[in-house]
């Protein structure tokens, strides 16, 4: 609307892999560890949440599946980070530094608590197929029941860790001031709800509690309101900005990006879920996977469209036609 | 290269006798220099490579550049035995140390995986680009004995040289030592032919190359069909900005916003083929309002009455219509020349064979010039110098009764260089003579020459084609023999006595050795010599024989100029007010505003306004041009140049483009009025071309297979230039007359 | 404490890319990879086209977002004169300095690190210019200390209207383009 046909010519000699005509530095990897990595910040929440609570008393509280799950699926996540490397045999030059301005810093070493916390967690409750198996784990799992009040303190470090890691995804992209699309401080809450809400739809699923199943529905429509309520709030921030911010939002309320977000983010990943999930936990209708694998689906597809959409909004005046 | 009388005798070497005696004498005065260069190995070559090669760290090694025809002095670095990067000599005038694009690339002519390595026989038809490899005994062996039975059957007239550069300079001497000389080059008759021509209906002179430009002391620059800027001739884009940076008024006249247009004072956007009009209409305004240098003119000029009697007709109100340009503008532009002379310089462009009376307004750019008064002036146009370096005294050539093949019946009075159309024509024809052998160095005609069916019709006439280049070009393609010539920085060339603002003698030995079988071309010319019995031509042992013998007489030491690459000579006058003669070599021994000699042949003597065809419904006119990252059709296999700009594109009017449902980035086909459609291009919608042209830059559009990164890249303009017109005062090629339309993908 | 900085006539440039040409020779700069590039911006309706060639590279900001962003130091300000350089063997290629720059200077080399335009420090350190400074053919470009008011950057930054690219991307870029 604003930017379009500017009578401007921008040529440039430059043609750069990655770069040009467009930034596509990175493809599935990085939304893929995005929703990962919030899916399990979500599922720590959880657990922290069920632990300071005091709900952990069944051994089928979901609060002890969420570990081996979560290790999972973050090992899916970093596996996904470490394939989009370009200089994978220099890896490990992370551990050697902190640099406090880099969010991906921040991040490598958060995964690095990550890890011991789900363990930890894990240990609180080892089930007996893999007990058996590996006996030194029940009796690290007894060691560390003895210890005074310790599901409480798992409950607070997994909260922690779980926000950190939730809100830090966001923050990785809006610390690059260069792509407009990025350049909102609200991504960090964005992700964290949305990682909360896609946590709840898989947790749901799987529980075998039907309260905590319940409790888990009720609570992924709250998240799934505040999702949409946040992501309102991010195109008011861009709308209200400056022309490359505009044209940015642009790219995903009607240019080319549009369809993708409007069906799959927001209707097929926000809307009908929540109405679905309204409806059943009011008791009209059954709690089926339907609603929560759209949430989930939806979770991922919002990081993959904002990831893509964000590397082709851009500072300059126009894409250049070289 | 031009040949105008004053320098012949420098560069040729003609007709210097030496008996016996006189020359065994030679060899002894030359005893220590001999030794020397008998050090350095008969061949030069494997002892100047193998000697960096296992050097460690960085040498710098001078030379210069062949990527164009300017001849940059440049320095060459190779680390550890391989070459690096080249970058300007400091010590040269021409370049001031930096080069242009083409030359800081000239490692890409090395490294160049596609080109020539060993001498090649062709194994089928002509064109089918298949060959078999040969030796160079057999190679040449094979090209002695055609020409052999050339001569004995149509005398050594019957051969013909195209060459183009200096590096061509041993092959010239070759040919002339055969009996042959015809011997031409496509830079008269298909480039500037047509401006010398005018210049010396004028003034007497050419404009030469480099140009005798003073663009760097020029308060006002006129650039009427002239691109500087992406025509990259280093002096004439350094001067450029110089000038544009000392705040010179700078207008442009071109159909197109090129990048000079874009920093102009004054932009015009002329309608293609009206130039003559609006030089005319300039003329007309500095006479009637008087602002024309009366004082030079009175001094200098013959036949100035006539000549104003002549132009009184040609208003700015006359050339509004034909020109597309506003009189107001037409007025001011010309009111702002007048502000500035003598230093206002209309430049006289470089490739002028436009429209068929090109060399008529190249005339009337030197009368507007003459009317500035800056022919020999500061800001105008300078009289270059040179270097006193004796050519190699040489037995004299063979004389031959026949004339020239180019130019029969004297048909095109004026032309002092030979006319490669001209050799095309008879060789097709057999009138005067046949002409049964071609020789191509340096240039590739199919891509030079327009009307390329015409060349090949004339090449399936030859007995004989031999090819001697560097990279398997489309000529190439066509030859009987292809003889890989090594790249300039492999080898020695002949020394370049410049002809400039300050004398200099410049050298171009080898940084790197040849990395396969490929040959200088002076070994080739003297081993051909041989085999042709010619061997006392090239008395020599080896070129750096050759080169010493020539400095050692100028008074200049060899070994200085090897380390330094470039020996300057003392500061000459160049402008009258220094000194040097204001007398012009014309009939009137004046600037000729009206010309008797024209008259009396028949010809216009003042300028005459043609105006050109439009362009039939649906088409618009071909122009093309140059893009400072590349040279005509012989950079395109340079990896290092292409990274820079790897494909044309046609530059098309953005409303032309959207009424087409064009849009930049697609590729379209252009075809001609003859129907010749050409390679996919990409397209250009831009603002800056006018709405009844398009305009790509020469030299792509490659379909030798054999050239694997150029190939189909971009469109050739040469390949739709199926017309052109002929210029009746000196032969010129006019290839603005073609027309294209777009053929769109489906 | 110096702080390095390039100044570009663009009345002078003429677009040429001798300093692309410069640059990939002297820096060895793999085949299809741009550490400068030209660009020209052209601006109105025809024949009233108002033209800027630039020729641009990474601005070596001096606050940048690309070192900022960086999560092992890699990518970091050299002690001399504000230079942006990368180490390669800290590199892990995570690409995040090649979205975080607002000029899109960055690339990733062949043998997997972030790369780009170095100042030349090589050759500054040793005196010299830059090589796309020192090629130049239309002497347009110029290179020196910003913290020496006698050095030719200063120097035409006194005397000459200027602007940099993007300023409101907030990396204070250190290559001004003379108008």
């Amino acid at each position: 609307m604003l930017t379009e046909a500017k009578m401007i010519e921008l040529t440039t000699t430059r043609h750069n892999e990655l770069i040009d005509p467009f930034l596509q530095v990175w493809g599935w990897e990085i939304p893929v560890y995005l929703f990962l990595g919030g899916l399990v910040a979500g599922m720590m929440i959880i657990a922290g949440y069920f632990f300071i609570k005091g709900r952990d008393e069944g051994h089928q509280c979901i609060c002890y599946q969420i570990p081996l799950l979560g290790m999972a699926l973050l090992s899916l996540g970093m596996f996904a980070l470490f394939l989009d490397l370009e200089h994978k045999a220099y890896v490990w030059r992370v551990y050697t530094t902190f640099e406090i301005k880099s969010p991906m810093s921040w991040g490598s070493w958060i995964l690095l608590l990550v890890y011991p916390a789900l363990l930890v967690n894990f240990l609180l409750h080892v089930p007996a197929w893999i007990g058996d198996r590996l006996p030194f784990l029940k009796h690290g799992s007894q060691k560390i029941q003895s210890i005074n009040n310790i599901k409480r303190h798992v409950g607070k470090v997994n909260l922690v860790l779980g926000i950190m890691l939730g809100t830090y995804t966001g923050i990785l992209l809006s610390a690059l001031g260069a792509r407009p699309l990025w350049n909102s401080a609200i991504l960090g809450i964005l992700f964290l709800v949305s990682g909360l809400s896609t946590a709840s739809a898989l947790v749901h699923m799987i529980a075998r509690e039907r309260s905590e199943s319940e409790m888990l529905a009720r609570a992924d429509n709250l998240f799934l309101t505040v999702e949409l309520f946040i992501i309102a709030l991010f195109f008011i921030g861009l709308l209200s900005s400056t022309e490359v911010q505009i044209s940015s939002a642009m790219l995903l309320l009607t240019g080319p990006y549009a369809a993708v977000f409007w069906v799959f983010v927001i209707l097929m990943g926000i809307v009908i879920p929540l109405l679905i999930q309204n409806l059943s936990v009011s008791h009209r209708i059954q709690h089926t996977a339907v609603a929560p694998i759209m949430v989930i689906l939806g979770g991922f597809i919002l990081r993959f469209v904002l990831v893509q959409a964000g590397q082709y909004s851009h500072y300059l005046n126009a894409h250049f036609i070289k | 290269m031009f040949d105008s009388l004053r320098h012949t005798a420098a560069h040729d070497g003609y007709g210097v006798k030496m008996d016996s005696i006189s020359r065994r004498k030679f060899l002894k005065i030359g005893g220590t220099s001999l030794a020397l260069t008998a050090a350095a190995g008969p061949l030069g070559k494997a002892a100047a490579g193998s000697s960096r090669e296992n050097v460690r760290g960085v040498q710098k090694i001078p030379t210069f550049c062949d990527l164009c025809f300017w001849k940059c002095g440049a320095i060459a670095y190779v680390e550890d035995g391989k070459l690096w990067k080249v970058e300007g000599n400091p010590l040269d005038p021409l370049s001031q140390g930096r080069l242009c694009p083409r030359g800081s690339g000239g490692v890409g002519a090395h490294f160049d995986p596609d080109r020539l390595k060993y001498p090649l026989m062709r194994k089928s038809l002509r064109g089918k680009e298949e060959w078999v490899q040969v030796t160079w005994d057999e190679a040449l062996t094979f090209i002695a004995d055609k020409m052999n039975k050339i001569k004995a059957e149509h005398g050594p007239e019957a051969m013909a040289l195209f060459s183009h550069g200096i590096g061509g300079n041993f092959l010239k001497h070759l040919f002339k030592a055969y009996g042959s000389a015809n011997i031409g080059a496509p830079s008269f008759a298909q480039c500037r032919g047509p401006r010398d021509v005018g210049f010396r209906l004028t003034f007497g002179e050419d404009v030469a190359s480099p140009e005798r430009t003073d663009i760097r002391n020029a308060r006002c620059l006129v650039l009427i069909g002239s691109h500087l800027g992406e025509n990259m001739h280093n002096t004439q884009v350094q001067e450029f900005s110089e000038a544009v940076a000392n705040g010179a008024s700078l207008i442009v006249v071109d159909p197109r916003v090129s990048v000079a247009a874009g920093k102009a004072k004054y932009y015009l956007p002329i309608k293609p083929g009206t130039d003559m009009a609006l030089l005319l209409a300039w003329m007309n305004l500095l006479v009637s309002e008087k602002l024309y240098n009366q004082a030079y003119v009175d001094r200098y000029g013959f036949g100035f009455e006539q000549f104003a009697a002549e132009i009184q007709p040609y208003t700015p109100e006359w050339a509004y219509p034909e020109t597309g340009i506003e009189p107001e503008l037409i007025r001011a532009t010309a009111r702002e020349m007048a502000r500035y002379l003598p230093a206002t310089l209309i430049h006289p462009g470089r490739h002028a064979t436009w429209y068929g009376d090109d060399t008529q307004r190249s005339r009337a750019i030197a009368l507007l010039n003459a009317l500035m008064g800056n022919w020999g002036v500061k800001g105008g146009f300078y009289y270059p110098v040179s270097m006193e370096v004796p050519a190699y005294p040489y037995p004299a050539y063979p004389h031959s009764d026949r004339p020239k093949v180019d130019n029969p019946d004297n048909r095109y009075p004026f032309a002092h260089e030979v006319n490669t159309n001209g050799i095309r024509k008879a060789t097709i024809s057999g009138v005067p003579y046949p002409v049964k052998g071609w020789f191509v160095n340096a240039t590739n005609l199919i891509h030079a020459l327009p009307d390329e069916q015409e060349t090949i019709r004339a090449i399936q006439n030859l007995d004989l084609l031999v090819v001697i280049d560097v990279i398997p070009a489309e000529i190439a393609g066509w030859a009987d023999v292809v003889l890989p010539e090594s790249v300039y920085l492999e080898r020695f060339d002949d020394l370049n006595v410049e002809w400039f603002r300050e004398p200099f003698v410049a050298l171009r030995q080898p940084v790197v050795a040849a990395p396969h079988d490929q040959k200088p071309n002076w070994w080739i010319a003297k081993k051909l010599a041989e085999k042709l019995g010619l061997g006392h031509y090239f008395p020599w042992k080896d070129v750096e024989e050759y080169l010493a013998y020539r400095l050692n007489t100028a008074g200049l030491d060899y070994g200085r100029l090897k380390r330094e690459g470039i020996i300057r000579g003392e500061k000459q006058p160049v402008y009258f007010a220094e000194g040097v003669p204001d007398v012009f070599p014309t009939p009137s021994g004046k600037i000729e505003f009206y010309s008797l000699q024209l008259a009396q042949a028949g010809f216009d003597p003042v300028p005459k306004y043609t105006q050109p065809a439009p362009p039939p419904d649906g088409y618009f006119r071909l122009l093309f041009g140059r893009a400072p990252v590349h040279s005509f059709s012989r950079t395109q296999s340079n990896r290092v140049l292409m990274d820079m700009l790897d494909e044309n594109e046609v530059w098309i009017n953005q409303d032309i483009a959207t009424r087409w449902g064009l849009k930049s980035g697609d590729y379209i086909r252009l075809k001609n009025q003859d129907g010749v459609i050409s390679n996919r291009i990409k397209v250009k919608a831009t603002e800056r071309i006018r709405t009844d042209c398009v305009y790509i830059i020469h030299g792509f559009g490659h379909n030798a297979r054999q050239l694997t990164y150029a190939y189909q890249k971009g469109a050739s303009d040469a390949q739709l230039i199926t017309r052109y017109k002929t210029d009746p005062i000196m032969g010129g090629t006019a290839m603005n007359v073609n027309f294209v339309t777009f053929e769109l993908e489906a | 404490m110096a702080r390095f900085a390039m100044v570009i006539d663009t009345k002078k440039c003429v677009g040429c890319m001798d300093c692309v040409v410069a640059c990939k020779t002297e820096n060895r700069v793999p085949e299809g990879f741009n550490r400068d590039w030209i660009t020209t911006e052209a601006r109105g309706k025809f024949p009233s086209v108002q033209m800027e060639i630039r020729s641009e590279r990474c601005n070596h900001c001096d606050n940048p977002p690309c070192v900022h962003c960086c999560p092992t130091g890699a990518s970091h300000v050299h002690t001399l004169g504000g230079v942006v350089l990368v180490h390669h063997d800290l590199c892990i290629g995570c690409k995040a300095c090649l979205a975080s720059c607002p000029y899109d200077a960055r690339f990733i080399h062949p043998e997997g690190y972030a790369d780009k335009c170095t100042f030349c420090i090589h050759r500054v350190e040793k005196g010299m210019d830059p090589a796309c400074v020192s090629v130049c053919p239309t002497h347009c470009m110029y290179f020196g200390d910003l913290e020496d008011p006698h050095s030719p950057v200063s120097r035409l930054l006194m005397a000459r209207r200027y602007h940099a690219i993007a300023p409101e991307a907030g990396t204070d870029p250190q290559i001004y383009y003379l108008i």
